[in-house]
């Protein structure tokens, strides 16, 4: 049976060009880009053109991109850096409606002691700017605000969240995981210090991550080790997924524009094309201001799981905030922190399209849809 | 993805008996939107006590949906005394298992048959929360009456799997110590009012382990943020610390004796011991 794959938030289809800049360096080049010789001389080369595309892509100095395994590490690092290096200041502020890789870092860090402000959001999931002013104290060492949500796709205004923290000296740290290659960033106009990404959002491999951090910005590495990334994470380097990042950054960098419009342009026909055949079902998240690739659409009365197995007969790739598909017993923390209603939350599924989305398999989403949530609801208690 | 067997997908896809009956003259009805699934359960019940028809309705994931179909073939045709008899574990292994963290669609389906045989009976709908039970985990109005049977029909060992099992425990978690400490009263198959009867330290080894313990695991700690803390005393269970240095100015000292040394303390030394700032 075809697949046809709409959680490209979950992760992405390796680029065939990725893919075949990769392969030399899982066969001939496998030397270590640290070496005196050559032979490994060649490889480091490989890894600093990665490094410059990446760099590109955000509007960076290359010297400012870190290497990492993976947005979880990328955050991580980021966090653990700037809270060290700021011991007199005890004040984090983040967002109720980030990922897990900064929502529990953020929690542990409550539990050493940290003063932590979990910013809320209203019911389309837009931050309050005037709770996040508020806030945002001279004891702030960090403020960690994602770039774009991955489950409603909602962007934030980071732009003038990392001014107003600059203003107050505190660091400004952006999870762009979801955003970076969907959304143009270009930090030579942005005062964000540290940004994390991940590579297999972008139709890299999964298993590689960079963090930025800008120049000048006091840094203490998450790995110690060897001298690799200029002492901030050591470990031999990643080779064949650092070339495949690299070469993933560079297509975005060329076709980020002219994708964003094809991709949103798919994704409004979708959206629309089940709003006018399913009844009662809400968008979920800020429809003017959200990733042109991601729809999240709350069907009342239903249950996610079920939705998801049900498409899944179909061939469609979907995800769920139902707090079935999760393992844990509720829904998602961001539908949640939203408000929305618990008779649209567990019912809610994330469609996330990708470059490589065609009309056609749109097309087949929109036929197959309506006929699963009527299916489901028919044998419903719920039905008004 | 969850691993379901061939008999849930063949029951979530094609569900037997599904809709309301509509001369059904028993209905139970558990769950709620709030908890992300609930069940209707309707049965046609004879002067004989046999059970005539059966049809349902249910909001959840596949698991909740299979277990409904299932659970409406499991009774057409048994006498009420047959259908109370059976357990959340007859569900689920008519569908050839389920998957842990899924069992508590199994007990929906047994809580649902109950309630809507007790409504035929003419008692009342909800005997757990209304008469016996006490309500443990508020999110999810699971009653200790409902954990403690879900422990002893399945042989549940851990907090986790209560929560699979029963849902207690799954959201806010702050029952989870209560849980806990019912899980080891029954583990050793002790009545719960005894619960709190357990063992005790003497005072002085109470003073000589909290001692120990903030030397050895708490002070540390706190060094690695420039504070200290010194024990002022310990009246029975009532522990009072002063926070030094650093955390003496610190605005989140009260989460520290909360999250690191009441925490600490209560894993090391005894469960129940609270602490307080001097």
């Amino acid at each position: 049976m075809k697949t046809f794959y709409f959680d490209n938030n979950a992760t992405t289809a390796v680029a065939p060009e990725v893919l075949e800049a990769m392969l030399p360096y899982l066969s001939d080049f496998y030397g270590n880009p640290s070496s005196m010789h050559s032979f490994g001389g060649r490889v480091g080369s490989a890894v600093e053109q990665a490094r410059a595309h990446v760099a590109a892509l955000l509007g960076a100095e290359p010297e400012e991109i870190i290497f990492t395994s993976c947005g979880t590490e990328s955050d991580s690092t980021a966090i653990h850096s700037a809270l060290q290096t700021q011991p007199e200041k005890r004040r984090l502020i983040t967002t109720r409606a980030e990922h897990p890789a900064v929502l529990n870092v953020a929690q542990y860090c409550e539990r050493q002691g940290y003063h932590v402000v979990y910013l809320g959001v209203d019911s389309k999931g837009r931050l309050d700017q005037d709770e996040y002013l508020r806030v945002l104290t001279d004891d702030t060492a960090l403020v960690s605000i994602m770039f774009a949500n991955n489950e409603v796709g909602n962007i934030y205004p980071i732009q003038r969240m990392a001014e107003a923290a600059r203003e107050r000296g505190a660091l400004f740290h952006t999870d762009a995981v979801q955003a970076v290659g969907k959304t143009p960033i270009d930090l030579s106009h942005m005062p964000v210090d540290m940004l994390s990404l991940s590579g297999h959002k972008i139709h890299a491999p999964k298993g590689i991550g960079v963090l930025y951090a800008r120049k000048g910005v006091r840094f203490r590495p998450f790995l110690r080790g060897g001298h690799q990334e200029h002492g901030r994470r050591a470990g031999t380097e990643n080779v064949p997924y650092i070339v495949g990042l690299g070469a993933a950054a560079r297509f975005a960098v060329g076709h980020i524009q002219e994708e964003r419009i094809a991709v949103a342009r798919l994704r409004d026909k979708l959206e629309q094309g089940i709003l006018e055949r399913v009844p009662d079902c809400i968008v979920n998240g800020d429809v003017e201001n959200r990733l042109p690739n991601t729809t999240n659409i709350a069907f009342k009365n239903v249950e996610g799981e079920a939705i998801l197995l049900m498409l899944d007969r179909f061939g469609i790739c979907a995800s769920s905030g139902s707090a079935c598909t999760s393992g844990s017993l509720e829904p998602s923390h961001v539908l949640r922190a939203m408000g929305v209603p618990f008779n649209y939350a567990h019912g809610s599924v994330r469609l996330s399209l990708s470059r490589y989305t065609t009309e056609e398999e749109v097309d087949h989403v929109i036929e197959c849809l309506p006929g699963v949530i009527e299916a489901l609801r028919a044998i419903s208690p719920y039905k008004d | 993805m969850w691993d379901y067997t061939q008999a849930v997908h063949e029951h979530f896809l094609h569900p037997r008996n599904a809709g309301p009956l509509a001369d059904a003259n028993a209905v139970g009805e558990v769950g709620s939107l709030a908890c992300g699934d609930a069940l209707k359960l309707y049965l046609k019940i004879n002067g004989q006590g046999i059970i005539e028809k059966a049809g349902f309705e249910t909001f959840g994931c596949a698991s909740a949906i299979a277990s409904s179909s299932v659970l409406t073939d499991m009774v057409k045709g048994m006498t009420v005394d047959e259908a109370l008899k059976l357990t959340n574990k007859d569900i689920a292994g008519a569908l050839g298992g389920l998957p842990k963290e899924k069992m508590h669609c199994s007990v929906m389906g047994q809580e649902a048959l109950e309630a809507a045989i007790r409504q035929w009976k003419g008692e009342p709908p909800v005997p757990h929360a209304q008469e016996e039970g006490r309500l443990v985990c508020k999110c999810f109005g699971v009653t200790d009456e409902q954990i403690i049977r879900a422990v002893r029909e399945n042989g549940l060992k851990t907090l986790e799997e209560v929560t699979n099992y029963t849902k207690a425990g799954g959201a806010c978690g702050d029952c989870r110590d209560e849980i806990a400490r019912m899980l080891e009263a029954e583990f050793q198959r002790k009545p719960l009012t005894e619960l709190k009867a357990r063992p005790s330290l003497t005072n002085v080894r109470r003073m000589q382990l909290i001692l120990k313990i903030i030397d050895e695991e708490i002070r540390p700690q706190l060094a690695a943020d420039g504070g200290d803390i010194e024990l002022v005393d310990v009246d029975g269970r009532r522990v009072v610390v002063a926070l030094r240095g650093r955390c003496a100015q610190c605005r989140s000292s009260d989460v520290t004796i909360r999250n690191l040394v009441e925490r600490l303390l209560r894993e090391h030394v005894e469960p129940d011991l609270v602490v307080e700032e001097a």
